[in-house]
C-alpha cells in the first residue's frame, strides 16, 4: 500500500490519495455492505445460533435466542437421524474419484486435434448448465419402473424376469442413483477445468516422452497426471466440498427417502429448519457447523494427501 | 488387400507400416465409439425429453412415454404440449417471473462487481489489502448454516417472499469482482493516465474506458450469471415458499409434477421451455463461458 519510491508526499499529493480513498470506499461500498449483511453475518450469528434455543415460535414472537452451551450438539449426538445423514454424506464421497478420473480421461479424449471434438466438448458441458428441477424431471423417467434403464438392462440380458424396479424408490439404490445423476452433471464441468489445465502442458515434454518410446499409458502416468497436479487438487477439492453439501438433488429427487437412504447431513440442517410445525434454527444451526467442520477437516485432508504425494515423488 | 505402394519394399516393412496403419485406424475408431457413448450418455435425457414434448398424445394409441424404443419417434409431431403447458399451468406467469429474477440478478452482479473491481484494480488505499482478503475469505469459508440467517435477516427486512428478497443476497460476490478485477488490470495504465490528463473523472472512466474494454469479461460474468440464476431451485423456492405465485420456472416445473394429473407430455415441453434460454446462450456464448471458467480458476 506504501508506495515504495517517489517523490516526497506534497500537499496535492496527499489531496489526491484522500480523494483516492474516498472514491475507492464509494466504489466499494454498495459489494462491502451486501457481503456484511448476507456473507459476513450469518456467517458469525449462524455460529452463534448453534449454541441457543432458538425457534420458530421465538422469532415469530420477537423473542431473541436463548444461549444453552452445548444442548444443541448433545441433541445431535443422541439423534439417529443425524447419523444417518452424516452416513450418507460420506457415502455420497464415493463420486469424488469416479467423478475426477472420469472427467481428466474424458478431458485427454477430447484435447486431441480430431475433427468434431469442439462439439464433443459442447455437447458433454451441457448438462452442467442443465437445472437440478430439469435434471429431476429427466432422471425420474430414466429411474422409473419402466424407465430406461431398466429398458437397457432388460435389452442388455442383465436384468433377471421381473427384476425391474424403480431405482429411486428402493432403499438399497437410491443414493447410487443420485450419484449417478450428480456425475452426470458433474463431469463436463471438471472436464472443461482439466482442459484447461492440459493445455497448459508443453508440447516439447510430450514429444519428448514419444521419442523415448513411451506409450500412451506411460504418457499419462508419466506426463500427464504429475503435470496436472494442482488442476487436480482443486478439483478433487471442489468435488469433495460439493459431495459433503450435497443437498439441491437429494431435495429433487428422493426429499431424502425412501427410509432415510439418501437423507443427507445438508437435509438435516434443512429440514430442522424449515421442514415441520417447530423451525429449530438453534438445532440446525449446530448441525451446520457439524457439516462445515467436516467439510474444512475433508478439504485439508485433500491438501496433505496430495502433498505428501508431491514429496514421494 | 493390394499394395498400393509403387516403391519396392521388403516384405517385413510392409507388413509392419501396414499393421502400424490398421491400428492406428482402429484406435480412431475406438476412440470415436466411446466419445459417441458418453455423448449418448450426456444428452439421451433431453432428446427424449425433446421427442415427448413434441409426441402428438391423441394419436399414441394408448401407449405410453415408456414403450422404448417407439416414443423416441413421435407418430405425429405436434406443438399442442407447449400451447397447452402454456394455458393450463400459467407457464407465461413463471416464465416472467424467471425472466425478473434472472434480469435483476445479471444487472445487480455486473454493476455491484464492476464498481467494486475498479478501486481494487486501480487505487492504493488504506484497508485495500484487508478488503482483498476478507473477499477472498468468502470463498472458503464454511456457509452451510447462511441460509438460514439470511431467510431470517430478510423476513425482517420485510423481503422475504419477494423477488428482491431472491437477488439481493446474491449480486454481491467474490467471483464477479475477481472476474472484474482481473480485466480492468489488463486495461493499459497509459490509457488511463490520458484520459486523467485531460480531465475526465473517475466514472466517465470507468463507463466510457474501462467497461467498453473489457466488454468480453462483462459479457462472461453476466452469461454466467444469467445461467446460474436462470437454473437456480434451492434458494428461490426458500425465499418464496410463502409466495408460490411469484415462483421462478425452476421451481415451479417441479410443482407442475405433482399438480393436476401427471400428464408427461406436457411436463416435457414445461421443461423444454425452462431449458431454451439456457440452450440458446450456451450455443452462442460457449467461448465466454469457457473462458469465464477459466478465469475463475487462474
Amino acid at each position: 500500500m506504501i508506495q515504495s519510491s517517489g517523490p516526497r508526499p506534497t500537499g496535492r499529493r496527499i489531496r489526491a490519495g484522500l480523494r483516492d480513498t474516498l472514491l475507492s470506499y464509494a466504489f466499494l461500498a454498495p459489494a462491502l455492505v451486501l457481503l456484511a449483511v448476507f456473507t459476513f453475518y450469518p456467517l458469525g450469528y449462524g455460529a452463534y445460533l448453534g449454541f441457543t434455543k432458538y425457534t420458530g415460535a421465538q422469532f415469530a414472537q420477537g423473542l431473541g435466542p436463548q444461549f444453552i452451551g452445548l444442548e444443541n450438539f448433545k441433541a445431535l449426538i443422541a439423534d439417529p437421524l443425524f447419523w444417518t445423514g452424516l452416513k450418507n454424506s460420506l457415502k455420497y464421497l464415493l463420486i469424488v474419484p469416479i467423478l475426477q478420473f472420469a472427467s481428466l480421461a474424458v478431458a485427454v479424449l477430447v484435447n486431441r486435434n480430431l475433427p468434431g471434438m469442439a462439439f464433443f466438448r459442447g455437447a458433454y458441458y451441457v448438462p452442467v448448465v442443465t437445472s437440478i428441477s430439469l435434471a429431476a424431471v429427466m432422471w425420474e423417467w430414466v429411474y422409473n419402473k419402466e424407465g430406461t434403464l431398466n429398458w437397457i438392462l432388460g435389452a442388455l440380458h442383465l436384468l433377471p424376469q421381473g427384476g425391474a424396479f424403480g431405482w429411486l424408490n428402493n432403499e438399497h439404490t437410491a443414493l447410487y442413483a443420485i450419484l449417478l445423476v450428480t456425475f452426470w452433471r458433474g463431469f463436463g464441468y471438471y472436464m472443461v477445468l482439466y482442459i484447461a489445465g492440459l493445455q497448459s502442458i508443453p508440447e516439447e515434454l510430450e514429444e519428448a516422452a514419444v521419442l523415448d518410446g513411451a506409450n500412451r499409458w506411460q504418457r499419462f502416468w508419466g506426463i500427464t497426471v504429475p503435470m496436472m497436479r494442482p488442476t487436480i487438487l482443486l478439483c478433487t477439492l471442489l468435488s469433495t466440498i460439493a459431495a459433503i453439501r450435497a443437498l439441491e438433488e437429494v431435495l429433487v429427487l428422493t426429499n431424502g427417502g425412501p427410509l432415510n437412504s439418501t437423507y443427507t447431513a445438508l437435509m438435516y440442517v434443512y429440514s430442522k429448519a424449515f421442514q415441520g410445525f417447530n423451525f429449530d434454527y438453534g438445532l440446525a444451526s449446530a448441525a451446520g457447523l457439524v457439516v462445515a467442520a467436516v467439510a474444512l477437516a475433508l478439504s485439508l485432508l485433500n491438501f496433505r494427501f496430495f502433498r505428501s504425494d508431491v514429496e514421494e515423488s | 488387400m493390394i499394395q498400393a505402394s509403387p516403391l519396392p519394399q521388403s516384405r517385413a516393412q510392409m507388413t509392419a507400416a501396414r499393421r502400424a496403419r490398421v491400428r492406428k485406424t482402429v484406435g480412431l475408431a475406438l476412440r470415436y465409439a466411446l466419445l459417441l457413448l458418453i455423448l449418448v450418455f450426456a444428452v439421451f435425457p433431453f432428446v427424449w425429453t425433446l421427442a415427448i414434448a413434441v409426441t402428438d398424445k391423441t394419436v399414441t394409441g394408448g401407449a405410453s412415454i415408456y414403450d422404448f424404443p417407439a416414443s423416441l419417434i413421435p407418430k405425429k409431431v405436434t406443438l399442442n404440449n407447449f400451447v397447452q403447458v402454456y394455458q393450463t399451468f400459467s407457464l407465461g406467469k413463471y416464465v416472467w417471473n424467471s425472466v425478473v429474477i434472472t434480469g435483476l440478478t445479471v444487472v445487480g452482479t455486473l454493476l455491484i462487481s464492476a464498481l467494486a473491481a475498479y478501486p481494487l484494480a486501480r487505487f492504493q488505499f488504506p484497508g485495500k489489502q484487508i478488503i482483498f482478503s476478507l473477499i477472498v475469505l468468502t470463498l472458503v469459508l464454511p456457509n452451510e448454516t447462511n441460509f438460514i440467517v439470511n431467510t431470517l435477516t430478510l423476513n425482517k427486512l420485510k423481503l422475504l417472499g419477494t423477488h428482491l428478497g431472491v437477488v439481493i443476497p446474491t449480486i454481491a460476490g467474490a467471483f464477479g469482482i475477481f472476474l472484474m478485477r482481473q480485466a480492468f488490470l489488463a486495461v493499459p495504465k497509459a490509457l488511463l493516465e490520458a484520459a486523467r490528463l485531460d480531465g475526465a473523472s473517475e466514472w466517465t472512466i470507468l463507463t466510457r474506458i474501462m467497461l467498453p474494454l473489457t466488454k468480453p469479461s462483462m459479457a462472461a460474468l453476466g452469461i454466467f450469471t444469467l445461467v446460474t440464476t436462470w437454473n437456480a431451485y434451492f434458494w428461490p423456492s426458500l425465499v418464496l415458499t410463502a409466495a408460490p405465485d411469484l415462483a421462478p420456472l425452476s421451481v415451479a416445473v417441479l410443482k407442475l409434477k405433482g399438480q393436476f394429473n401427471y400428464d408427461p407430455f406436457n411436463i416435457a415441453a414445461g421443461s423444454l421451455i425452462m431449458m431454451l434460454p439456457v440452450l440458446l446462450v450456451f450455443l452462442f456464448a460457449q467461448r465466454y463461458f469457457m473462458r469465464g471458467l477459466e478465469g475463475a480458476v487462474k
